[in-house]
C-alpha cells in the first residue's frame, strides 16, 4: 500500500509533533509512508474566504505532490474536506477526482481502511474530545447531534483503544469552537467567544487534555487557554494515539 | 432597518461588550435548540419526513408557476380577492390602497416576516395609518421601536425586566413589575381592547394549498384568527414560495414546523383560511421580492424551501453570540445570510462571512437546506462581483504567491518562524486580531519538513 502524507501548512510549521505523531503511527501500523516534500497547502483558507478562483497555483501543485498515491492521508479533517469537495483541474480533472476519492483524515483512515482494532498506547490522563465541525459534519467522522440516527464515533472508538485514557463528557458534545479559518480574525469577538466556551465545557468537566482531529481547531483553543494561563493542553489525537 | 455602515462583525463585536449577557442569549437558544433534539429524537421516522419535505419542496420550485396559477383560480372561486406584488414597494402599495378603499386608519396585524421584509409598518406610519402588532413579542419590539431579532422569537433579545420598564412606560404596569404572566396578561387586555376596535386585520401565510385555495396561518396565540375574525377586511400577504402543491402535504409540513422552531408538537393554533365570512373582504397579496431571481441562480434556489422555523437561528453558535440585529435584515441567522445577499448584494456582502461553516445549520433544516455550503458559493460570488474587502484581497493574492511555490513558501515559513521567536512585538500586537484575546501558537524549533528531512528522507 502506497501512501502520501499530507500535512497541512500551519501544522508543518507550527506544530511538527503532530505530523511526527502522525507518521509514527502509521509506521507502527505497518504501512510506509511517504512524505512528498514539495507540497505547501490544500488551499483552503483562499476557498473559504471566496478567493477559490485562486487556488488553482494550489490545487495543481497537490495533484502534482499526490496523483501517485493509493491513499492520501493527513492529520486534518478540515483540509481533507476541502480536497474532496474542492479539488479541480482543468487540465487534469481525472487525476483531481482519483485524488478527491483516496483522500483520507487519518482516524477514518485508521478505522475504514486499516480497520484497526488494538493499539499499544498509554494515556493516563482525563482527556476532553472536540468534535471538530468539518471532520465530523462534513467527513462525517461521527454522528451529529442534530440528526435522529444511531450514534457513532471514529476518533472516540480509537481513543478507547488507549490504556488509561479516561473520556470526559461535555454539556455540549458538538458545538463549533468558532476558529473557522479566517473566521477567527474576521469576526474576532464572536470567535474568542466561541472558543472560550467550548474551552470551559472541556474544563468544567475535569479535563486535562483537549484533543481532535483537526490542529486548527486545537490552536484556536491553546490560544484562549494560555491566555488564561490554563494548566488545561491540547493535543493532536495522533499524539494520543502514539503516546507510550 | 438601518446598521448605517456596520457590518456583521462590528456589530456584534458591540454586542460582545457585555458577556453576561452573550451567555444568558446563547443559553436561552440553546435550550431551545435542545427542546427541538429531543422532539425531532422523539419522531423515529424525522429523517424520512425532513426529506419528504424536501422533495415536496423540490416539486414546488420546478412548478412553480403552475401552482401559483391553480391557487389564484381556487383562492379567486373561494371569493378571495387575489392580488400579484413584484417587490416590496408594490405589496406596501397595494395594502395601502385596500386600506384606503375601506377607510381604514387604524389596524391589527398578526406575525408576518414578509411584511417586516418590505417595511410595511414603516411604510404606513408615513401615511398616517396606525399598525399595532398582535402577536406579543412582535408588540413588545414594537414598543421598543426595535425590529425583531429573531423570527419565531421576535424579542428573544430581551430581558424580562426590560420588558416589564417597557410595559411600565406604555402600558402603565406598575414600575419594577417583571412577573411574565402578570406582563402577559396586561398585555392581552390592551390587545384585547385592540382587536375589539378594528376594521382590518393584515396576517402572514405559512402555507397556501394550490389544489384548494386556502392557507394556513400558525401562531401560538390565536393572535391572527382573534384579528381576522373580528375585522371586516383581511388582508394576508405571502411570498411565492409559500406554495405547496396539495392538503395531504400539510401532514409533512405542520410536523415538521414547530417541533424544529421550539419543541412543541405541534403550533397551538394552525388555522385555516379558505373564503370570506359573509359581509367579510378576504384580500391575498403575493409577494415576488427577489424570489424569482432567488430561483434562477441554481446554486441558491434551494433557499425557498425555506418554512421559517428558525432552528438554523437557534442551532448557529455564531448567532446565539451575536444576536439577531448584528445582521442587520428582516430575517436574521444563516438562512437570512444566504436571502439577504439576493436582495441587495453590496449591502448584505458581509453576511456570508459572519459563519465558520460548522454545518449544523443544514443538518436541523427542516427541508433540508444545504445552508453552509450556499454561504460557501455566496463568498464566491461575492468576491467575484468585487463586493470583497481591499485588504482581503490584498493579503489573498500574497496568499497564493506563497503557496503556489514550495520555495516562497518554506522561506516564508523561516522567516514568520524566526520573526515569532525573535522578534514577538511584530506579531503580538494590537494590530494582529488574533492576538488580542488569544495568545500565539509556541515556534517550534523546525518545521516538519526540515524535521523529515534529516530524519526521514532516506529512510
Ligand atoms: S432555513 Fe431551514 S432551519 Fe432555517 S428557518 Fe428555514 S426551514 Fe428553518
Amino acid at each position: 500500500m502506497n501512501v502520501g502524507l499530507f500535512i497541512p501548512c500551519y501544522i508543518d510549521q507550527f506544530y511538527p509533533n503532530a505530523a511526527i505523531a502522525t507518521l509514527n503511527l502509521l509506521s507502527r501500523l505497518g504501512i510506509t509512508v511517504k512524505y512528498p516534500v514539495n507540497q505547501t497547502c490544500c488551499g483552503q483558507p483562499m476557498a473559504n474566504s471566496g478567493f477559490e478562483h485562486l487556488t488553482q497555483g494550489c490545487n495543481d501543485l497537490f495533484i502534482d505532490n499526490f496523483s501517485e498515491f493509493d491513499y492520501i492521508v493527513s492529520p486534518s479533517g478540515s483540509c481533507v474536506l476541502h480536497i474532496k469537495d474542492h479539488l479541480h483541474s482543468a487540465a487534469a480533472e481525472d487525476k483531481a477526482s482519483g485524488i478527491r476519492k483516496k483522500v483520507y483524515e487519518l482516524t477514518e483512515f485508521l478505522t475504514d481502511v486499516l480497520k484497526v482494532d488494538k493499539l499499544s498506547a498509554r494515556f493516563p490522563h482525563k482527556v476532553g474530545v472536540h468534535q471538530s465541525c468539518h471532520g465530523q459534519r462534513g467527513l462525517m467522522l461521527a454522528q451529529m447531534t442534530e440528526l435522529v440516527d444511531a450514534p457513532f464515533s471514529k476518533p472516540l472508538h480509537l481513543l478507547k483503544m488507549v490504556e488509561g485514557l479516561e473520556l470526559v463528557e461535555l454539556s455540549r458534545p458538538d458545538e463549533c469552537c468558532g476558529f473557522g479559518g479566517t473566521f477567527c480574525v474576521a469576526e474576532e469577538a464572536v470567535s474568542v467567544k466561541m472558543g472560550k466556551d467550548r474551552v470551559a465545557d472541556h474544563i468544567n468537566h475535569g479535563a486535562e487534555y483537549i484533543t481532535a482531529a483537526d490542529m486548527s481547531c486545537l490552536m484556536h483553543m491553546e490560544g484562549i487557554l494560555r491566555r488564561q494561563n490554563s494548566n488545561v493542553k491540547v493535543l493532536h489525537i495522533a499524539e494520543i494515539l502514539n503516546a507510550q | 432597518m438601518s446598521s448605517g455602515t456596520k457590518d456583521h462583525a462590528a456589530l456584534s463585536d458591540i454586542f460582545n461588550k457585555d458577556e453576561a449577557r452573550v451567555d444568558w442569549h446563547d443559553e436561552t437558544l440553546w435550550f431551545v435548540r435542545a427542546k427541538r433534539d429531543k422532539a425531532a429524537h422523539n419522531i423515529p421516522e424525522w429523517e424520512s419526513l425532513r426529506e419528504a419535505a424536501s422533495q415536496i419542496k423540490n416539486n414546488v420550485l420546478s412548478n412553480l408557476h403552475n401552482y401559483l396559477i391553480e391557487f389564484e383560480e381556487q383562492a379567486q372561486k373561494n371569493g378571495v380577492t387575489v392580488h400579484w406584488a413584484a417587490d416590496a414597494a408594490e405589496h406596501n402599495q397595494i395594502v395601502h390602497s385596500i386600506l384606503k378603499e375601506h377607510g381604514v386608519n387604524r389596524l391589527i396585524k398578526s406575525k408576518s416576516m414578509l411584511t417586516e421584509e418590505c417595511h410595511l409598518n414603516e411604510y404606513l406610519k408615513q401615511n398616517e395609518i396606525e399598525v399595532i402588532d398582535t402577536d406579543l413579542g412582535e408588540r413588545i419590539v414594537q414598543l421598543a421601536q426595535e425590529p425583531p431579532s429573531h423570527i419565531v422569537l421576535p424579542c428573544i433579545h430581551k430581558k424580562k425586566e426590560e420588558i416589564g420598564e417597557l410595559f411600565h412606560e406604555h402600558l402603565g404596569t406598575p414600575e419594577g413589575m417583571a412577573d411574565p404572566v402578570f406582563l402577559t396578561a396586561a398585555a392581552r387586555e390592551h390587545l384585547r381592547e385592540t382587536f375589539l376596535t378594528r376594521k382590518a386585520a393584515i396576517t402572514g401565510v405559512n402555507f397556501a394549498v394550490a389544489e384548494t385555495g386556502e392557507f394556513v396561518v400558525c401562531t401560538n396565540e390565536g393572535n391572527a384568527d382573534m384579528g381576522a375574525h373580528l375585522a371586516d377586511v383581511h388582508i394576508a400577504c405571502m411570498g411565492i414560495e409559500k406554495i405547496i402543491p396539495k392538503r395531504k402535504n400539510l401532514g409533512v409540513f405542520l410536523r415538521l414546523l414547530t417541533r424544529s422552531a421550539t419543541g412543541q408538537p405541534i403550533t397551538t393554533y394552525s388555522s385555516h383560511f379558505k373564503k370570506p365570512r359573509p359581509g367579510q373582504q378576504m384580500h391575498l397579496v403575493l409577494v415576488d421580492n427577489g424570489r424569482t431571481t432567488q430561483l434562477s441562480r441554481p446554486d441558491f434556489r434551494n433557499s425557498l424551501k425555506c418554512i421559517r422555523c428558525a432552528a438554523c437561528m437557534n442551532t448557529c453558535p455564531v448567532y446565539r453570540r451575536s444576536g439577531g440585529h448584528s445582521y442587520h435584515t428582516a430575517v436574521a441567522g444563516p438562512i437570512g445570510s444566504i436571502l439577504a445577499p439576493n436582495l441587495d448584494m453590496k449591502e448584505y456582502s458581509d453576511l456570508p462571512f459572519a459563519s465558520t461553516l460548522c454545518g449544523s445549520c443544514s443538518n436541523v433544516c427542516p427541508v433540508k437546506i444545504n445552508i453552509h455550503e450556499q454561504l460557501y458559493k455566496w463568498r464566491q460570488v461575492i468576491v467575484k462581483e468585487g463586493y470583497a474587502d481591499p485588504t482581503k484581497k490584498l493579503a489573498m493574492k500574497a496568499m497564493e504567491f506563497t503557496l503556489s511555490s514550495p520555495f516562497v513558501y518554506k522561506n516564508a515559513g523561516k522567516v514568520g518562524r524566526w520573526f515569532m521567536k525573535h522578534a514577538p512585538f511584530t506579531v503580538n500586537n494590537k494590530l494582529n486580531l488574533w492576538y488580542q484575546h488569544r495568545e500565539m501558537p509556541e515556534v517550534p524549533k523546525e518545521s516538519f519538513e526540515e524535521w523529515y528531512k534529516k530524519n526521514k528522507k532516506n529512510d
